[in-house]
């Protein structure tokens, strides 16, 4: 029967749920086979940890602990706050427990390149914990409570963003959110981290989409995943299924298997059919997106009240022996799960954070994977290989077939070279989701989405000084304002005082009076010359 | 009576067409001058939005407003140099001349650097206040002084006022301000582009 339904409702258009074909995408060898051979694992407590606690001057850095100082597993270790928001913060925990040695910058396994500040953990091995506090039956909870909770167990979006989940949640509050979407949609290729986990705890997922939904007040939650990933879809929807009252609300909805379904825009527009604008934000069209990994970090943080101290990431590429997935423990150093999966030194030759079209390469293998680390890749040397030397662009238009923003790539390329802000603004340059689908399909290997990303960067800080000068300009002319005005001031006062002499001399002289605090002119000169007497006669004592 | 009629119809239509068609100049002169100010003004506006806004008099105006006033004017465009290069090929391409280098007459090129008062040797003499163009300095007679980084704008204006020299300028890593040359920049010089 609902499936009739269902089908009434797409033929009829009364239901704006079900996959659409969106614009451009391509479609690369998925290199998806190897890591999803064996289940997930969770790895032994690494000797030395690296908890990353935030970057320097991006926010407000709280630390709980100091070096030197014992903690246990769950222990607050720092709270990390973005200033600019004025929310409160999220905290990071400690994974097991042991002694902090130093805190310091390092790098971590990140999209972002930059060096963030770590805590540097030396492990103990008993693994001694705090007590946890789950809450099973959380239905009872307000939404308020579960989004303070969240906050409380430090989850952040594990898709890659790593935007705090509770301010996703608890939300600019404008409008009503109607659909909140479970975004399983793992379109790059080698990352297969999000599919073991629905394959192995699709009930965990689940229920912690139904939290989710719970924390964000959602009319409907849907769980969005490509239709080539059986195993994981059938696992869904028997959990679908168990969760008897729970399947008139959460729904499953296979969108085509292309690169980047799984961008938040394009997935939002392939689900829905509602396009976000530019600058927009989804929840201003009551829209809300979560990770897979996210909805499995709440159900973990609620049900079992364990803080998010671990996430899963899949080790790949030619160099391992054997590719897998892992439960990591947040600041595993990367060399150390290359070794679990039993690296050939010789052969690798680059390794790399990421898939393989948005990946970046990663300087030292000693970086900590962070709570947004979903791919680490050993690539051998005929494995993704350097762009070849970049050659003359050709105006074939592969590229904007492949946009999935419906860019003109090969034009925003040229104005990107002579940095003409105004028609790379015109051409929606800061529509660019930087998916590399030009870069994939371009004959000519140009480095598109390095350029663009460079000119975002040049407009941004054209944009900054532009609200400097502003600002400067400002003050400049609030100081000649108040520099004329205390002229003024002056000159008045100037030409007043003959006028108020005048006026003085008119009125009759006040009385003199000792009592009232007034002290007449002789009254004073006599008590100088007492002073300068009393003085004298001390000096002369001393001299004496 | 008749011709005297027709004489009078004659004088009134003549009279007539001859008012509207001053009316009607007068409008459309009235129309051009305002075109021209506001054409003047827009464009003051738009060079004083590419001026980096430091106040430092570097271009010798008094203040990047009236700086722009003399752009508008026909002045060089070239005479500012904490607007680096991005001011300068802003300006060539607004006002359509050709790119030219900074008039060395008026300074280099240099990083963004904030003033930084040495507070244990300021005397309190309250001259770098006067001197400040955005109010940045605080301080009063005989008490110590400091500059609120946030607000300095790099000007240099305050360092050759003070007495007992007790203020550097300090390369600062601005937030955001940074007047280094992109990469593109380059090219784009050397073929002489404005557009």
């Amino acid at each position: 029967m609902s499936t009739l339904k269902q089908l009434a409702s797409k033929f009829f258009g009364h239901d704006p749920v079900f996959a659409r074909r969106t614009a451009g995408g391509i479609q690369p060898l998925p290199f998806k086979e190897h890591s999803l051979r064996s289940r997930i694992m969770s790895t032994p407590i690494p000797p030395q940890l690296t908890i990353p606690i935030g970057t320097e001057g991006s926010g407000e850095i709280t630390r709980l602990v100091d070096i030197g100082e014992q903690v246990l597993k769950y222990q607050k270790l720092a709270i990390m706050s973005l200033s600019a928001k004025g929310r409160s913060g999220v905290p990071v925990h400690a994974p097991t427990s042991g002694v902090i040695t130093s805190i310091e910058n390092s790098i971590v396994a990140d999209h972002s390149q930059q060096q963030q500040l770590c805590i540097n953990l030396t492990v103990d091995g008993h693994d001694e914990a705090l007590q946890l506090e789950p809450h099973t039956d959380y239905s009872k909870l307000s939404s308020t409570d579960l989004v303070s909770l969240i906050r409380d167990a430090g989850v952040i979006g594990m898709g890659g963003a790593g935007f705090p989940t509770a301010d996703k949640l608890s939300g600019y509050g404008k409008p009503a959110i109607e659909f909140l979407i479970i975004n399983a949609a793992e379109c790059e290729p080698y990352i297969t981290a999000d599919e073991a986990l629905l394959r192995e705890r699709a009930d965990s997922v689940v229920l912690g989409a139904e939290i989710l939904q719970r924390a964000c007040a959602a009319q409907r939650c849907i769980i969005a995943i490509e239709d080539t990933k059986p195993d994981a879809i059938a696992a869904i929807k028997q959990s679908l299924q168990n969760e008897a009252n729970y399947e008139q609300r959460c729904e499953l909805v296979l969108v085509p298997s292309k690169y980047p379904a799984g961008s938040e825009r394009q997935l939002i527009q392939c689900v829905t059919g509602i396009e976000i604008a530019t600058g927009q934000h989804p929840t201003e069209q009551g829209i809300v997106m979560h990770n897979v990994g996210t909805a499995y970090a709440a159900y973990e943080a609620i049900v079992e009240g364990k803080p998010c101290i671990s996430r899963f990431t899949t080790l790949c590429g030619q160099a391992l022996k054997t590719p897998k997935n892992f439960e990591v423990l947040i600041g595993t150093a990367a060399h150390f799960l290359f070794e679990l999966c039993g690296i050939d030194a010789g052969r690798k030759q680059r390794s790399i954070v990421g898939g393989s079209l948005m990946g970046v390469e990663l300087d030292s293998d000693k970086a900590a994977t962070c709570k947004t680390t979903n791919c680490l890749i050993a690539a051998s040397a005929n494995e993704l290989q350097a762009p070849a030397a970049e050659q003359a662009c050709i105006r074939c238009g592969f590229c904007a077939d492949a946009c999935p923003s419906k860019l003109l790539p090969q034009q925003l390329f040229a104005f990107s070279k002579t940095l003409d802000t105004t028609q790379l603004l015109e051409h929606g340059l800061l529509d660019c989701i930087e998916c590399g689908a030009c870069d994939y399909v371009c004959p000519s290997q140009l480095p598109l989405v390095s350029t663009y990303k460079e000119s975002k960067k040049f407009i941004e800080t054209r944009r900054q000084s532009l609200e400097y000068s502003d600002y400067w300009q400002q003050r400049f002319q609030f100081r000649q304002y108040r520099v004329k005005k205390e002229k003024d001031q002056a000159l008045s006062r100037k030409l007043d005082a003959p006028v108020q002499s005048m006026q003085a001399a008119e009125q009759p002289p006040k009385a003199q009076n000792d009592e009232a605090g007034f002290i007449s002119k002789e009254q004073a000169s006599k008590d100088i010359a007492a002073a300068v007497a009393r003085v004298k006669f001390r000096r002369n004592e001393k001299n004496k | 009576m008749l011709p005297l009629i027709s004489h009078w119809l004659t004088q009134l239509v003549i009279g007539t067409s001859l008012l509207l068609i001053i009316a009607f100049a007068l409008l459309k002169i009235n129309r051009y001058l305002r075109q021209q100010l506001t054409a003047q003004r827009s464009l003051v506006n738009r060079i004083n939005r590419a001026l980096p806004q430091t106040q430092c008099g570097q271009c010798g105006h008094p203040g990047c407003l009236p700086y722009a006033r003399s752009i508008s004017l026909g002045e060089a465009s070239n005479k500012c140099p904490p607007g680096g290069q991005e001011t300068i090929l802003e300006l060539a391409e607004l006002l359509n001349e050709p790119v030219r280098g900074l008039d060395p007459a008026h300074g280099q090129f240099r990083d963004f650097s904030v003033a930084v008062i040495r507070e244990d040797e300021c005397i309190g003499c309250t001259k770098c206040i006067q001197a400040c163009p955005v109010d940045a300095i605080l301080g009063g007679p005989k008490l110590m002084h400091t500059i609120i980084t946030s607000e300095c704008t790099g000007c240099d204006l305050c360092v050759e006022p003070c007495p007992v020299d007790c203020i550097d300028m300090i390369n600062h890593l601005a937030p955001a301000i940074s007047h280094t040359t992109p990469p593109y920049f380059d090219l784009r010089c050397s073929l002489g582009m404005n557009t």
